[in-house]
């Protein structure tokens, strides 16, 4: 099932480079195979802290997607817990420098600011949107989970996530169009539409 | 006077914090079944699929519905004639959630301090309401709130003027500002009078009323069924990217006030509506 109610679902790999991002657009369904990384609101302000101090970054950010999402902790012979979308908007302080060295994706739920958009358009990236609150299925579809920096995060410390599969909509593409804002003006016009049509 | 061991609601707080994380009351799956074949956009329906979906596999035990396991928030009702024996409340509350979130691979999201945000590891502290009513009886709700919908809730000192219509803007406001990131469809309570500060445990209060519970005052039940149209009307749906149900029920919570005020507080609550409860 897709966005626009066809059944097309596009299989997008990691690295995600610059050529696929700009390509997809908003209200596209994706699945996402390779490796992806965990970060949200701590591991954010120590990723940026560290670009802002000169200091190498414990990830290589070209081409990278950024999942936000803090995870709970794996049950026995489970490779991670519960692992759905956290809110992104508490991160977009952080995107311009990170798109600047080459994150090409992140993943998150909920409307971005028009800075992150603009952005967006400036660097070719893409913001995609997974179901807030399908924590149980999102994280069927993690294969591994590593940490990579800052343990002492619990949660919030930085991850690799390899996922197979993973479901997403293109909530906000290189063009500047805007899912969040588009999705319920379009439906309620429809509505609309169909309700004068009766 | 009743005796009642606190290691008793320890236990009980416990159990509900760990059945509350892996499964949704079935009356309340029924709303979200109800919401799937009501949906005409094929992206909420998607939305909503998924959502039950992550239900079944909850249930199942894999993981918990949703990786934010919320602030632990425990309401109790304690009879007059009941007398606490072999600790103080807090502590023994406090110990449930350790266990609960610890033996029930929950996520501690509590830090110890607003401003050094260090985590405190347990989820403890909770959150902790207690009303002292008649009879012997302990009563615990037990509600794990997460932040996104948390976040996004809201309350203003309206002028008696506003009135109805000022209220209903007010949530319609509240849930418009809110949109995808408090995870809809979301269940909304509203608290209506008190003071400034009681307004929101009414709103959060409303929250526990059971579903396909009626307002027992019939304009409230009216207001409630008016707010959810016009919240409806908004058009954001299962998800955010435009749908019919952007709620599936509200809640209205009111009380006396002073001849100068209308309070009113929006406690949004997304779809992962967990609430346990138990009497002891
Ligand atoms: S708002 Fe609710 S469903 Fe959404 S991520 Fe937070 S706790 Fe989970």
């Amino acid at each position: 099932m897709s966005a626009c109610g066809g059944a097309r679902i596009r299989r997008i790999e990691t690295p995600l480079g610059g050529e696929v991002a700009r390509e997809l657009r908003a209200g596209e369904r994706v699945e996402i195979f390779g490796d992806i990384y965990a970060a949200r609101d701590a591991a954010h302000a120590r990723l940026v802290a560290g670009l802002e101090a000169g200091e190498k970054p414990p990830i290589d950010l070209r081409g990278c997607i950024l999942y936000y999402v803090g995870p709970t902790p794996p049950r026995p012979g489970r490779v991670i817990g519960s692992a759905g979308p956290t809110t992104a908007s508490r991160m977009d302080p952080y995107v311009v420098p990170l798109l600047a060295r080459g994150v090409t994706g992140m993943i998150g739920k909920g409307p971005r600011s028009p800075e992150v958009l603009e952005a967006l358009v400036c660097h070719g990236a893409v913001y995609l949107a997974a179901t807030g609150g399908a924590g149980a299925l999102l994280a069927d579809r993690i294969r591994a989970a590593e940490v990579i920096a800052w343990p002492e995060l619990g949660p919030e410390a930085l991850r690799r996530l390899r996922v197979e599969g993973f479901p997403a909509v293109v909530a906000a593409d290189s063009r500047g169009s805007d899912l969040y804002a588009l999705g319920p003006k379009r439906y309620r016009q429809e509505r609309q539409s169909r309700e004068v049509g009766r | 006077m009743r005796p009642v061991d606190v290691a008793r609601i320890t236990g009980a707080v416990a159990r509900l914090a760990e059945e509350s994380n892996y499964r949704l009351d079935r009356g309340y799956v029924a709303y979200l079944e109800d919401a799937l074949a009501s949906e005409d956009s094929p992206d909420a329906q998607h939305v909503l699929e998924e959502l039950l979906e992550n239900a079944r596999l909850a249930e199942g035990g894999s993981a918990p519905l949703c990786q934010d396991t919320g602030v632990a928030v425990v309401f109790f009702e304690i009879g007059q004639r009941v007398q606490l024996v072999d600790g103080d409340l807090a502590s023994a509350v406090d110990a449930g959630v350790r266990r609960g979130y610890c033996g029930g691979y929950l996520r501690g999201s509590m830090v110890g301090d607003p401003l050094l945000r260090e985590n405190t590891g347990d989820n403890t502290p909770a959150i902790v309401h207690v009303d002292l009513v008649p009879g012997d009886r302990v009563k615990i709700w037990f509600l794990p709130k997460g932040a996104g919908s948390e976040n996004m809730s809201r309350s203003a000192m309206l002028r008696p003027a506003d009135g109805r219509q000022g209220i209903i803007d007010f949530v319609v406001e509240t849930v418009a500002d809110a949109g995808a990131s408090a995870c809809p469809p979301l269940i909304i309570g509203v608290g209506l009078g008190g003071t400034f500060d009681f307004a929101p445990q009414l709103a959060k209060k409303a929250l526990l009323r059971p579903l396909d519970t009626d307002n027992p005052a019939e304009h409230l039940a009216a207001l409630e069924r008016d707010i959810l149209r016009a919240v409806n009307d908004l058009g954001i749906g299962a998800g955010g990217f435009g749908g019919r149900t952007t709620a599936l029920d509200v809640r209205v919570q009111a009380h006396p006030c002073h001849i100068a005020s209308l309070p009113v507080a929006v406690n949004l609550q997304c779809h992962a509506h967990r609430v346990g409860t138990v009497e002891i």
